[in-house]
């Protein structure tokens, strides 16, 4: 049992993962003798050597294109994009590659890689720093897409989609690195990646996050508990494939659903989420499935980022309308 | 031209190089750095590489006419680049083609029927690469350079470079065209080869089209010298001489192989047919330009060559003409039978490991087939 940083929980899982299976690679920008702009990759390149922690030259579509190659070859790459806004130069090999070669290989040809991705704001950075993309990659089939909300989940869920077969997209809420710190038990059996998980029981209404909002709704729940309403958190985890199978059961009981995500509200998860749970949960529903995300504009600049973000007071406006129809 | 203040520009007029052993009136002509002795044995199974890739070709041709394919890609006239980088090949390299390189398939053990399932719409690529050491076509442009680097830097890794052991050294082969060369892609593959000194030889047929743009829209300077800019050698080889991009290309393979890190091969040649069977270059090239390259063919020089040098006679070019009809009858009978895929099937084949949300949508389209089969019993 130690107690982790998320960051120092996602560098424990990859040295795991690197040690377990020679074939792990990490390649990225700033990588290795930095040991990335984030240092979730530090010390690794020195233990493991720089055929396997890989600096890059400055080009995403190259990293990922070559990634692609390097799994043809037998190799695991775990790709780092630096910051969710630069992923778009390898956007083109994503869609059109790493998630269509087994469809298109007819299984024959299998991408096991990672590609790692700081996302969301909150950390007062400039322009493309700060956004949410995980819809994109969710609208895309052949890809796997993952969010962690918590040191543990960061330990085990890394190690987990390196061992997948399948691409995944693993989503690292980046404002959470240094401030989120927990008890990681690196000998616990892990729960599975694919699953969603209710972080915090109730009865009269759901609340479901992921990655950065999942502490937002923790402390929407507290607040709430003062004021006499109890409500049910469930982290998402896993993007693509869903696994709502926890939160229709929890909306049979409770009858309400909020949605929060930091990604632009518009074709957001949260629709997705809406669309299946009105279809499965209709006649549970006492209130239309509400979604609470950043507005349908660029990411603003830092100083009124908290003003855009999803916040506790918006997301306890949304619950107390889910009690108005 | 010089500018008084950057100097002079870089020399757009110089003649470029052009590795040439065989002109196209069949005389053999030597060069001091590529050049091989060729056993009669080799050069006529040039010549009949290349006529069978030529009536595979055309046979294709016929079927998309015909109906039976949606879509045909020609590599008409290309054959002599494609059979001389084929041939040149050992069997552990590995190769990425584009969409066109029906000639390298067919030397990588391809059988022609099996090129024709993606352009009829029955599958995305009809071989299992791994068997071949040969990647299913790649529609997207250039995006197959990236993939070839990335799997030559996995060669490095997996000690296959610079042994000295012929069975185990391994060089890999990014195809790729005039066109494909102006792709950010093409580019970035360029510099990470170079940067990593990784095995790969980058071969760019110069068919001089893309669709309809000529190479005078894609570059200023001559292909070939685009690498040096990245900081790796390059070569132009008449692309319609099959024995001098055999040499050239075993030269390329070689230089790899052993460690010396990338190679581009500018194979010139021209795409004597239209883009795809929906193109109409009539709109867009003259006619004497066509009939300018129908001087240089691939295939007229090497039977001149044969003939010439009593190498071969008419007995031989009988036999492989046979040979062609042939194939080309087998072409449409094998076609004609490949099977349509069952829709149902496609839900699985998306990940290695199966879904449950894929899982249902199977199930939900089977109940929706299901559901004619009850009205209608």
């Amino acid at each position: 049992m130690t107690t982790m940083t998320m960051a120092k929980a996602l560098n424990a899982g990859l040295r795991r993962a690197m040690e377990d299976d020679p074939k792990v690679l990490v390649m990225g920008e700033d990588v290795g003798t930095l040991g990335g702009v984030f240092r979730i990759t530090d010390g690794l390149q020195k233990d493991f050597g720089d055929d396997r922690v890989i600096d890059t030259p400055l080009a995403e579509a190259g990293i990922v294109g070559t990634a692609v190659g390097l799994a043809m070859r037998g190799y695991r790459p775990v790709v780092e994009i630096q910051f969710d806004g630069f992923v778009y130069p390898a956007y083109d090999q994503i869609v059109c590659q790493v998630a269509k070669m087994h469809f298109r290989s007819q299984g024959r040809t299998k991408i096991p890689m990672v590609i790692r991705i700081p996302f969301g704001g909150g950390i007062g950075a400039v322009e493309h720093h700060s956004e949410s993309p995980e819809a994109q990659f969710v609208h895309t089939p052949g890809l796997k897409v993952v969010a962690c909300s918590n040191p543990a989940d960061a330990y085990t869920m890394l190690q987990q989609a390196i061992a997948s077969d399948d691409p995944v997209v693993f989503l690292e809420p980046k404002r959470l690195y240094y401030s989120a710190k927990a008890e990681v038990d690196e000998a616990a059996t892990p729960p599975p990646l694919w699953r969603s998980h209710v972080v915090r029981p109730g009865t009269d209404v759901t609340l479901v996050g992921y990655g950065p909002t999942v502490s937002t709704c923790l402390d929407v729940a507290e607040v709430a508990a003062e004021e006499g309403r109890s409500i049910e958190v469930i982290d998402l985890r896993t993007l693509s494939p869903l696994d709502l199978g926890p939160v229709l059961e929890s909306v049979r009981r409770t009858g309400r659903l909020v949605v929060v995500h930091e990604a632009h509200v518009t074709l957001g998860i949260g629709a997705e989420i809406a669309a299946r749970v009105s279809e499965e949960c209709f006649h549970s529903l006492e209130a239309p499935v509400l979604r609470v995300g950043g507005y349908d504009t660029p990411y603003p600049p830092s100083r009124i980022e908290e003003a855009w973000l999803p916040d506790l007071d918006r997301v306890l406006e949304a619950v107390d309308r889910t009690f108005g129809f | 031209m010089s500018d008084p203040v950057f100097g002079p520009a870089p020399d757009l007029d110089a003649d470029p190089e052009l590795v040439q052993l065989l002109t196209p009136e069949g005389e053999r002509v030597h060069h001091p750095g590529f050049d091989l002795d060729f056993t009669p044995e080799q050069v006529r199974g040039f010549y009949r590489d290349m006529t069978l890739v030529r009536r595979l070709d055309i046979e294709a041709t016929a079927l998309q006419r015909h109906g039976e394919l949606g879509l045909w890609v020609q590599s008409l006239g290309q054959e002599a680049a494609q059979i001389g980088a084929g041939r040149a090949l050992l069997p552990q390299d590995y190769v990425f083609p584009t969409y066109r390189e029906h000639g390298v398939a067919w030397c990588r053990g391809i059988d022609p029927v099996q090129l024709l399932s993606m352009y009829r719409g029955v599958d995305h690529g009809g071989w299992d690469p791994a068997e071949h050491n040969f990647n299913l076509y790649t529609v997207v442009i250039g995006a197959q350079t990236l993939h070839a680097t990335g799997y030559a830097m996995g060669v490095q890794r997996d000690g296959a470079v610079g042994t000295g052991d012929p069975t185990r050294d391994t060089a890999v082969v990014a195809h790729f065209g005039d066109g494909a060369s102006s792709q950010g892609d093409v580019s970035e593959a360029f510099v990470f080869a170079a940067s990593y000194n990784a095995p790969v030889v980058f071969f760019c047929q110069n068919n001089q089209w893309a669709i309809s743009e000529p190479i005078e829209r894609q570059s200023r300077i001559p292909l070939y010298r685009r690498s040096q800019g990245f900081g790796f050698p390059g070569v132009r080889v008449d692309g319609n001489d099959v024995l001098a991009t055999y040499s050239v290309m075993q030269a390329a393979l070689r230089h790899a192989r052993e460690g010396q890190g990338p190679i581009l091969v500018e194979a010139f040649t021209y795409r004597m047919g239209a883009h795809t069977t929906t193109d109409d270059p009539t709109r867009y090239r003259h006619a004497d330009d066509v009939e300018r390259w129908r001087l240089k063919d691939p295939i007229t020089r090497v039977e001149a060559h044969l003939r010439r040098a009593g190498l071969a006679e008419d007995a031989f070019f009988e036999e492989v003409a046979a040979e062609a009809d042939e194939l080309g009858e087998r072409m449409r009978r094998e076609c004609q039978a490949l099977p349509d895929p069952d829709p149902r099937n496609v839900f699985a084949l998306v990940h290695a490991e199966q879904t449950a949300e894929l899982a249902a949508q199977q199930a939900s389209y089977d109940a929706h087939v299901a559901s004619f089969e009850e009205v209608h019993g």
